[in-house]
């Protein structure tokens, strides 16, 4: 395997959410972005922060079919984690960076636009999750995001059959995409 | 209950739990009915964006547990903590606001030194007074020329020689080295003079011309540029052959005021301000108008020319060692050959006498 088809290989374990994948992805890459941020005025936390940011841009573009990266790994998550970081300091406003690797980066302004209106998605669902109430919540989760089967489901919230668990389930949705969609189009 | 169906059949299309059969007709159904269609897209859409979020909260759990795994591994550093670390990761992180605050501080005690030293260097000068006189009393000079009139008159034989008006604004002592008319004084007392007189005890004044100034040693000599003048051929003073000791009485004549004045004291130490070698401490009571003024031992020696005192100290006085005439004669151009007075008429005589027989010879510098 060349480097080429390793890095194939591992965007495509990221993207199945495979541990393997992003243990590897970790080990190479962890280590310079902690020093990075930390010669930058940041905390190791920060790092851990930032580095787990990038790493879901990077999950989030290799999860698109179309995705191909054309730079290493290393380069697009330090690409990703400098950007990241750099607005953060200017929030803070604090002086900007002394330290810098000289290594290339790759422009990953656009990615990042994406992915905050996706971090704002996010955090509607999450916002319209918590609106509805329970048991509402906790099914929907339990479904959708858990993936648990409906006989579970039923089980735990101690419905007598599926069906009857699936109608609660769709009726809950329907609440919590009313409640997305009321906030989602107030935000655009 | 439509809607829930509909639902339904969306999630189970989107999940590919549909048979080729109902695929077919749940297609139909979304191509013939636009409100289904819209439907179906919106719903699409928000099962997408939960599919999402289902990714990355597992994406993220995913993270975390690597994470803690290779914490444990101490592959990677996620406490910042660590002793052995801790200065480390201080320098590291604060490495700027440290470079910063250095130079901030650097630039501080720069400006601080250099202003020390500026006002030190004020200072030092502030503390030693030149004692010319620049603040010439006119009514005394008045005085003091009527006087002599006065006095020489009646007596008929001598007349003042008539000058041109003549306004001074510095006053200082000089005296005699050469009788041609040669006067040394200090330095910084003809610095910036255009003009200048010499005058005596009698009140004879004389044109006088700077034909030697060395800011260095504080030096200068003066001649005699006048046709009233006459020369002295004998000087009754000499100078040093010996360095003088420490106490060794000395007295000065001078001019503070329109009037010579006498003063007395003795010699402090071998070096002068600073530890300038090139002069003396004395102790004696001199103001403005006594620079210029030598420095006279009790066998009518000359050691030094009095230059300056200091100012916050009481009786401190500099006086530039007489050996330095000696350069400043090497110095000067040939053509004004200088000869030094050699017999010393002075020796073993009492004090007024000493005085009687000096104070001919030392000579009020104005000039403007």
């Amino acid at each position: 395997m060349n480097i080429y088809e390793q890095e194939k290989a591992l965007l495509e374990g990221l993207a199945a959410n495979e541990k393997d994948a992003i243990e590897t992805i970790y080990r190479d890459n962890y280590t310079m972005i902690q020093s990075f941020i930390v010669k930058n005025n940041g905390y190791p936390e920060d790092a851990r922060d930032i580095f787990q940011e990038a790493m879901i841009v990077l999950f989030e573009k290799a999860k698109l079919n179309s995705f191909v990266l054309s730079c290493q790994i290393k380069t697009y998550l330090y690409s990703v984690c400098r950007r990241l970081w750099l607005k953060k300091l200017q929030q803070k406003s604090k002086y900007y960076p002394a330290f810098e690797y000289l290594k290339e980066t790759v422009p990953v302004e656009d990615e990042l636009e994406e992915h905050e209106k996706q971090n704002a998605d996010f955090s509607l669902m999450e916002k319209a999750l918590a609106k509805i109430g329970e048991p509402c919540k906790s099914i929907l989760e339990a479904y959708y995001i858990q993936k648990k089967s409906m006989p579970d489901i039923a089980e735990t919230f101690g419905y007598t059959n599926a069906d009857n668990a699936k109608t609660q389930k769709y009726k809950c949705l329907v609440r919590l995409k009313k409640i997305f969609f009321a906030q989602y189009k107030n935000g655009e | 209950m439509d809607d829930i169906l509909l639902l339904d059949a969306i999630e189970r299309y989107r999940n590919g739990e549909m048979s080729p059969q109902e695929i077919t007709f749940f297609e139909e159904l979304r191509k013939n009915n636009p409100d289904i269609d819209q439907l179906a897209a919106e719903h699409n859409f928000f099962l997408t964006e939960l599919q999402n979020l289902s990714d990355i909260k597992s994406f993220k759990h995913s993270l975390n547990e690597v994470e803690s795994k290779l914490e444990n591994e101490g592959a990677i550093t996620l406490k910042e903590a660590k002793a052995k670390t801790k200065i480390v990761y201080l320098w590291n992180r604060y490495r700027r606001t440290i470079a910063v605050a250095a130079s901030i501080a650097g630039i501080v005690s720069i400006l601080t030194a250099s202003i020390v030293s500026m006002y030190s260097e004020q200072k030092k000068s502030a503390v030693l007074t030149p004692l010319v006189d620049h603040k010439i009393n006119i009514l005394e000079t008045k005085v003091k020329q009527i006087e002599n009139t006065l006095n020489d008159v009646p007596a008929g034989n001598k007349t003042i020689p008539a000058k041109p008006k003549f306004e001074a604004n510095f006053r200082a002592t000089g005296f005699l080295i050469d009788g041609n008319g040669y006067i040394i004084t200090n330095a910084h007392v003809v610095d910036k003079a255009r003009n200048i007189i010499v005058q005596n005890k009698k009140g004879e004044q004389f044109f006088a011309k700077s034909v030697y100034s060395n800011k260095l040693t504080d030096l200068a000599i003066l001649k005699i540029d006048d046709t009233s003048f006459r020369k002295v051929i004998n000087l009754p003073y000499t100078f040093p052959k010996y360095s003088p000791e420490l106490g060794e009485h000395i007295f000065t004549l001078g001019y503070p005021r329109e009037e010579v004045v006498y003063g007395e004291g003795y010699l402090s130490a071998k070096s002068g301000y600073f530890g300038d070698t090139t002069s003396y401490q004395i102790s004696i009571s001199v103001n403005p108008g006594n620079s210029g003024g030598p420095v006279i031992n009790k066998n009518g020696e000359i050691i030094g020319i009095i230059s300056s005192k200091e100012t916050n100290a009481d009786g401190v006085v500099f006086a530039i060692k007489s050996k330095n005439i000696y350069s400043a004669l090497k110095d000067l151009k040939d053509d004004d050959s200088i000869k030094i007075p050699s017999t010393n008429s002075l020796k073993g005589l009492d004090r007024v006498k000493q005085i009687q027989k000096l104070e001919d010879f030392v000579y009020m510098i104005k000039g403007n």
